[in-house]
């Protein structure tokens, strides 16, 4: 049994501390927003915030999280900069197939809690190890660019 | 591929006799909560249905893969409809014949049919439906049905009185099904046309959109497969012994496809499998190698092949000048961000999958042999597709799920890793060209005459033959209707099959073909001393089409407008599943060789467009997809092994190299041709064409090598 902290609620697992923390959340607890791309921290689909800090939970193992805060696409709607984000995306019409997208908006919204005024090489630094095999990556840097705008408004 | 599915086929009005015993539908879109049913619903056909609280709701039995096919479908039923689009609903449907592509005579999605081969069924399915609830208006106020008009949901007698469609649903339900309701005249349209917003996009943003990765059963075991290295081979020796010790590992199952390994879950199936110690055979594709692919395909363009196309006499040309070339493309991996994956539930007479597929009909088939049971009995239940590409219309991965819950007696989800994906086979086939053209004294062609080496597709998908011509028609799209007007002009097939699996990949034969005899026509032009456009511009005159969107992308390019120093234009133009699609490709080159794409401009025209932005992003969608795999793609083979097995050795396009695109769509009034795919061909030889300015270099063989391009 390993115990973890998941969007705020403190949960048991019953797996190996070498699991990484995306079957822990897929498998055992059933948060299935967060996806699984490559296995190898190669796609960013797996992206989760391990105390506000993007983390590829693929390549993470649940061991790692001990007295650490995880917080997968499910609770974004319970933060400002995440609600801003959701919010851009839905007006830009950010997904095409929407795979990479729980990730990407997890990149997103570290880049915004740390760089609420991110510039064009901000964005691509921050969002550079997030894969999107449909091309959204224009959609995307508007959309962050508009979250951006809305909360300094 | 018309010809490929034999399922019987049931048109959209023997579809609606389907409601007068319920249509059962069970199923809803994946992730969102079904919407309540009210107690009375008007169920015209099986496409629409509309609730006494006004709603619409729409059934697609399309796959939804990003490609938008879940918000242009119900705006085509919603516009004949006459419906409220806010009230507007979506709904995937189950496995049945009635959702069968009038294209594919099966229920699929692929090859750029949706909107082309569902426009006349949906059209009809909503104007049946809003003729109903006129009649069904017209019937209570006692008045004439042709005083009443409608608007957004609601029926409006001459008098000013009004009923919604809600109000009329019940009545609308007990009248006939009109067999040919009138259409709207498309000036009329007001859905069709604009850029609504997409309804899928909520589940995307919040992670409660459910993928076939994302299903869970009760009981349900996770599946991971060792398949053998090399396509073809098996296991000789199994010991699961260690395997077996891992925590959670439930059975270990050999079939076909290689060594199952079940457990409770994918990381305790994946250590499990890692502990197998397996001996296998490597069979007869051990010695496959991508030069011998390269060898056998330059082999095969130098002796004639099947005729696929033969105008005047290329070999009776004396020409004053000649132009040759070899082309090459190589194998290619879809890659969609979802991994392949099926969760199946097999019983003793029935099948029932969770899965993102492209060919609901077609497996239906393929399950009911390989469980043994009634085509009926195989339920499939659509959920979304992470990435499609035609990769998803491939079995591989429901026939092993549906085995495995077969032998293990439990619902199975199987899971393909990030490496097995890769190691999938169904890759795009490489392919060699051979071209020789002719220019007279003046430096207009006289000739031109292509000769293609390539595996078969129609043979390796299993769905369809080789016609008696012995021509594969995905062999040779993209050079058999070359548009330009050469006098003389032959074009030949020759299939070679050195051994891999090959399938349908995004834009199929377009993807290598456009690439190479779009770069040749650059080449002719070159040769002939023409700038590209103007040489091409002049070929045309028998394809208008293609000329609209050339001449398009060239005014809104600024073709002929000097470009910032070191940054240079290529263009190219193609037609594939009835779209036209014109890209100008603004490109420089780094110190290191390194190919820049700042900017992509496309002009296209795909007849009625259903939804303006959707046609956009997919247009940008294709060109990330071919800019992909123009700077990385490329599947190799050494000893019969894949040499690529994740991102880092088969390179995906990152936001940082994603070119600025922008998308001109030509009005048009023809019939509707699918947007999918076209935007992908004349990508890579746009860019080419820009490189081969910037260098005067001429990139023959994909993907680019940049070490070629250095200064």
């Amino acid at each position: 049994m390993v115990t973890l902290n998941v969007n705020g609620k403190t949960v048991k697992v019953d797996a190996d501390p070498d699991t990484p923390i995306l079957w822990a959340l897929r498998d055992s607890l059933g948060l299935t927003g967060t996806k699984f791309g490559c296995g190898m921290a190669l796609c960013g689909a797996c992206t989760v915030h391990l105390n506000g800090e993007p983390i590829r939970s693929c390549s993470t193992p649940i061991s790692a999280a001990a007295g650490k805060k995880i917080t997968t696409i499910e609770a974004m709607h319970a933060s400002k900069v995440g609600k801003a984000i959701q919010a851009a995306w839905v007006k830009h019409d950010v997904p095409q197939c929407g795979y990479c997208q729980s990730g990407q908006i997890m990149s997103a919204v570290a880049l915004l809690a740390s760089n609420p005024k991110p510039n064009d090489a901000d964005i691509d630094a921050a969002m550079s190890g997030n894969v999107c095999r449909c091309g959204t990556y224009n959609q995307i840097r508007a959309a962050i660019k508009d979250a951006a705008a809305s909360l300094k408004a | 591929m018309t010809t490929a599915f034999k399922s019987s086929r049931r048109d959209f009005l023997k579809a609606s006799a389907l409601t007068g015993g319920g249509l059962v539908i069970g199923f809803t879109l994946p992730g969102a909560q079904r919407f309540a049913e009210a107690a009375t619903e008007f169920k015209p056909n099986a496409f629409l249905r509309v609730g006494t609280d006004n709603r619409i709701t729409v059934i697609v039995g399309l796959s939804e893969m990003g490609q938008g096919v879940l918000t242009a479908i119900p705006q085509i039923v919603a516009e004949e409809l006459d419906a409220d689009w806010s009230r507007v609903r979506v709904e995937q449907a189950p496995a049945d014949e009635a959702y069968a592509n009038p294209l594919f005579h099966t229920q699929a999605t692929g090859g750029s049919r949706s909107v082309n081969g569902h426009w006349d069924p949906m059209r009809n399915a909503g104007a049946a439906a809003r003729q109903m609830l006129v009649a069904a208006a017209a019937q209570s106020w006692k008045a004439d049905a042709s005083d009443c008009r409608t608007e957004k949901g609601v029926v409006i007698h001459k008098s000013g009185k009004k009923l919604t469609y809600g109000q009329l649903a019940a009545r609308a339900a007990k009248l006939p099904v009109p067999k040919e309701p009138k259409l709207k005249d498309p000036s009329q349209f007001k859905i069709i046309g604009q850029s609504v917003k997409r309804l899928d996009t909520p589940l995307k943003v919040n992670g409660s959109g459910k993928y076939g990765m994302d299903v869970r059963l009760p009981g349900m075991l996770t599946a991971v497969i060792a398949h053998p290295p090399v396509l073809g081979g098996k296991a000789v020796k199994v010991d699961d012994s260690q395997a077996k010790k891992v925590k959670g590992v439930r059975q270990v199952i050999q079939i076909p496809q290689g060594v199952a390994v079940l457990a409770d879950g994918y990381w305790q199936a994946k250590k499990g499998r890692d502990a197998l110690v397996i001996q296998w055979d490597d069979g007869p594709n051990a010695s496959l190698s991508s030069e011998g692919v390269t060898k056998m395909l330059t082999a095969g363009v130098q002796q004639e092949g099947k005729v696929a196309r033969n105008e005047g006499n290329v070999a009776s040309v004396s020409a004053a000048q000649n132009v040759a070339a070899i082309y090459e493309a190589p194998y290619l991996a879809h890659a969609c961000m979802e991994p392949m994956n099926c969760t199946a539930s097999v019983t003793k007479d029935s099948v029932e999958i969770w899965v993102g597929t492209q060919s609901q009909g077609p497996n239906q088939g393929i399950l009911s042999h390989v469980a043994s049971v009634d085509p009926k009995k195989v339920k499939v239940n659509t959920m979304l597709l992470g990435g499609g590409f035609g990769r998803r219309f491939a079995p591989d991965f429901t026939i092993a799920a549906t085995v495995l819950s077969k032998i293990s007696g439990k619902p199975v989800k199987l899971v393909y890793s990030r490496e097995d994906d890769m190691h999938g086979y169904f890759y795009r086939p490489a392919s060699v060209t051979r071209f020789v053209a002719g220019l007279d004294a003046n430096h207009n062609p006289v000739s031109f005459h292509a000769r293609v080496a390539s595996p078969s597709i129609m043979e390796g998908s299993g769905f369809m033959k080789l016609p008696p011509d012995g021509v594969d028609s995905f062999g040779v799209e993209g050079v058999k209707d070359v548009p330009y007007d050469f006098p003389n002009l032959r074009v030949e097939y020759s299939r070679q099959e050195p051994g891999v699996q090959v399938w349908f990949w995004r834009s199929v034969g377009h993807s290598q073909n456009i690439f190479f005899s779009e770069s040749f026509v650059d080449e002719l032009a070159h040769a002939a001393g023409k700038d590209p456009f103007e040489f091409r511009r002049n070929l045309l005159g028998k394809a208008p089409r293609h000329k609209g969107v050339l001449e398009l992308v060239a005014e809104k390019a600024e073709w002929s407008k000097p470009l910032p120093q070191g940054v240079h234009r290529g263009i190219a133009v193609a037609q594939s599943f009835g779209s036209y699609v014109a890209e100008v490709a603004e490109v420089s080159i780094g110190s290191d060789g390194t190919p820049k794409v700042h900017r992509v401009v496309a002009a296209v025209d795909c007849g009625y467009v259903v939804n303006p932005e959707i046609v956009k992003r997919q247009v940008e969608s294709a060109i990330a997809y071919g800019l992909t795999a123009a700077l990385y793609g490329r599947i190799t083979f050494k000893g019969g092994v894949v040499e690529q097995n994740n991102f880092d050795s088969y390179r995906m396009l990152r936001m940082s190299e994603m070119p600025k695109v922008e998308v001109h769509i030509l009005k048009s009034t023809e019939h509707p041709s699918g947007m999918g795919e076209p935007g992908l061909p004349p990508l890579a030889p746009a860019m080419t064409a820009a490189i081969f300015k910037a260098t005067g270099k001429r990139i023959r063989k994909l993907p680019i090598n940049p070490d070629e391009l250095k200064a």
